[in-house]
């Protein structure tokens, strides 16, 4: 008992990370439908930019949680109005090829400064350390992630749910024309929850720091799982993504826990979860077939 | 209050409006009726500004709106109810009725809207999409409303409602005209719009074939329908 538990804990901290990652390309998707492939790149940044400030300017993990998320956010908004918007009236592959080069382009510059190798981020001393369950330890960092993530993801749900400010982001994401159309300029919107979305990758990488592995290929390696996830939540669909997020999560950790004896299927449980999703319900769990305008 | 010249759209290579020229007064309503395919919808959507491709020149209230964008034209006074009804599933029906801002002098407030429309309070907090077809169709009219649009763009407000249903969109649209908005309809229930309508355009193959009043309408009726296929 006490092992499945603590699988699920598992489950629901790795969950936390997709969660916030797919929120972000959701909100991206749904407002300007750009699959943004740089997103896992925007979480490398913030975990080595945590990494950076740690390293080089003795800035501490709770600033750069604050620091980063900021930084990267005011990037996202700055390649959004420089690159990003000129392309959004063509063919969505356009921005696709955009923003995978985009991802290139930043591996190579962080790979060309720091190498390949993996850096250790410590843990914060006020986390370390491990909290009794009763019927199992956790580590108290790992805690405070989910506790972190599901305050987060309330806090944005509050904002979405019930403010002016997040109904003309709902109706923005799920039908923007149709949304100019009733006097709202939805352009205005686009840079601020481009980069609001950029932010949420960059606050994942603080948070992935002292738990994984930084380095340049770190959110690569995360990213297809993540469009995994977004397209079983549903493309664009908010609630979906951060569902679908935890839900993976944990089938995530319940297979490397319970079919570790066939990698092959534990590895591939998410893109197989995918395609019976996909076939069941193309739009994806939460998501809706494309309304016109 | 509404005149459009020569305007002619496109979807890629393919020519849907040919010149088309037409105006409406203030506080006429005035129908498109015409075959499927024939650039009723494009033309509405093009007034509208929300398509892209097209040439000719739209002016609203003596102002040329050509280069506006839509949410500019909106607020301007511009109304749209689209086919699709345009409820939002992520919001609910007081959401949907609230979203756009005020822009006309006359805008409903809320409880007239709900007072007007007792089924919309009773699901007040569910989300529009959950509405029936009929209920989604006067949450889009009362939408426009609530706006105080000054000039309706109803695409085919009909389609689909019983025939007590369609007797409440005329009425309200009787009730809209005689507070001074102006209405473009568009229409294939010939009897609702001869109703409602003081003047009728034909749209044939993206071109005005002919403009008719009612009574033309109602002595042509057999001869209309069997052209428009219904």
């Amino acid at each position: 008992m006490s092992g499945f538990l603590q699988n699920t804990f598992n489950g629901l901290v790795g969950g936390a990370f997709y969660a916030l990652l797919a929120l972000g390309l959701a909100v991206i998707f749904g407002m300007l439908r750009v699959v943004n492939f740089a997103h896992g790149a925007f979480y490398m940044l913030g975990a080595f930019g945590a990494y950076v400030l740690l390293a080089e300017a003795g800035v501490p993990f709770w600033a750069a949680l604050v620091i980063m998320p900021l930084a990267l956010g005011l990037l996202g908004m700055v390649l959004e109005r420089a690159v990003i918007h000129r392309l959004t009236r063509l063919d969505p592959l356009y921005n696709f090829l955009l923003t995978f080069g985009l991802t290139l382009i930043l591996q190579d510059l962080v790979k060309s400064r720091y190498g390949v190798q993996s850096s250790p981020y410590a843990t914060p001393a006020e986390l370390s350390g491990t909290v009794d369950f009763g019927l199992f330890d956790f580590p108290t960092y790992r805690v405070f992630i989910l506790g972190f993530t599901v305050l987060l993801c309330v806090a944005v749900w509050w904002v979405l749910g019930r403010t002016r400010v997040g109904m003309v982001v709902r109706a923005a994401t799920e039908r923007p024309e149709l949304t100019r159309a009733f006097g709202i300029d939805v352009g205005r919107w686009v840079t601020p929850v481009f980069g609001f979305g950029i932010a949420l990758a960059g606050l994942a990488g603080v948070l992935a720091a002292p738990m994984r592995a930084v380095n340049p290929l770190m959110g690569a390696d995360l990213i297809i799982v993540v469009f995994a996830v977004v397209v079983i939540g549903g493309l664009g669909s908010i609630f979906g993504s951060v569902a679908a997020g935890f839900g993976i999560g944990l089938i995530q950790a319940w297979g490397e826990a319970y079919l570790s004896d066939f990698p092959i299927v534990s590895q591939t449980v998410v893109f197989v979860v995918m395609a019976a999703v996909l076939l069941w319900r193309p739009a994806g769990l939460f998501g809706r077939e494309e309304a016109p305008a | 209050m509404l005149r459009i010249e020569n305007l002619s759209a496109w979807y890629g290579e393919a020519q849907v409006l040919r010149e088309v020229s037409l105006e409406v007064a203030a506080g006429e309503v005035v129908t498109l009726v015409g075959r499927n395919g024939a650039g009723k919808s494009t033309l509405l959507r093009s007034v509208m500004g929300l398509h892209p491709g097209q040439r000719g020149t739209v002016s609203f209230a003596d102002r040329d709106v050509t280069k506006l964008p839509a949410y500019k034209r909106a607020r301007l006074g511009l109304g749209w109810v689209p086919d699709d009804r345009g409820a939002y599933a992520t919001l609910t029906v007081t959401e949907n009725l609230t979203l756009p801002p005020r822009v006309g002098p006359d805008p409903w407030p809320l409880e007239r809207v709900y007072e007007a429309f007792p089924a919309l309070y009773s699901r007040r907090d569910s989300a529009a999409t959950m509405l029936s077809g009929g209920e989604q169709q006067m949450l889009a009219l009362a939408r426009v409303l609530r706006m105080g649009a000054r000039l309706l763009l109803c695409d085919e407000p009909t389609e689909g409602l019983s025939p007590l249903l369609v007797q409440q969109v005329g009425d309200l649209l009787r009730e809209a005209k005689q507070h001074g908005v102006t209405v473009l309809l568009v229409e294939q229930n010939l009897h609702f719009a001869t109703g409602v309508a003081d003047r009728h355009y034909l749209l044939a193959e993206g071109r005005i074939a002919e403009a008719m009043d009612n009574s033309e309408v109602r002595s042509r009726e057999r001869e209309l329908l069997a052209y428009l296929g219904i």
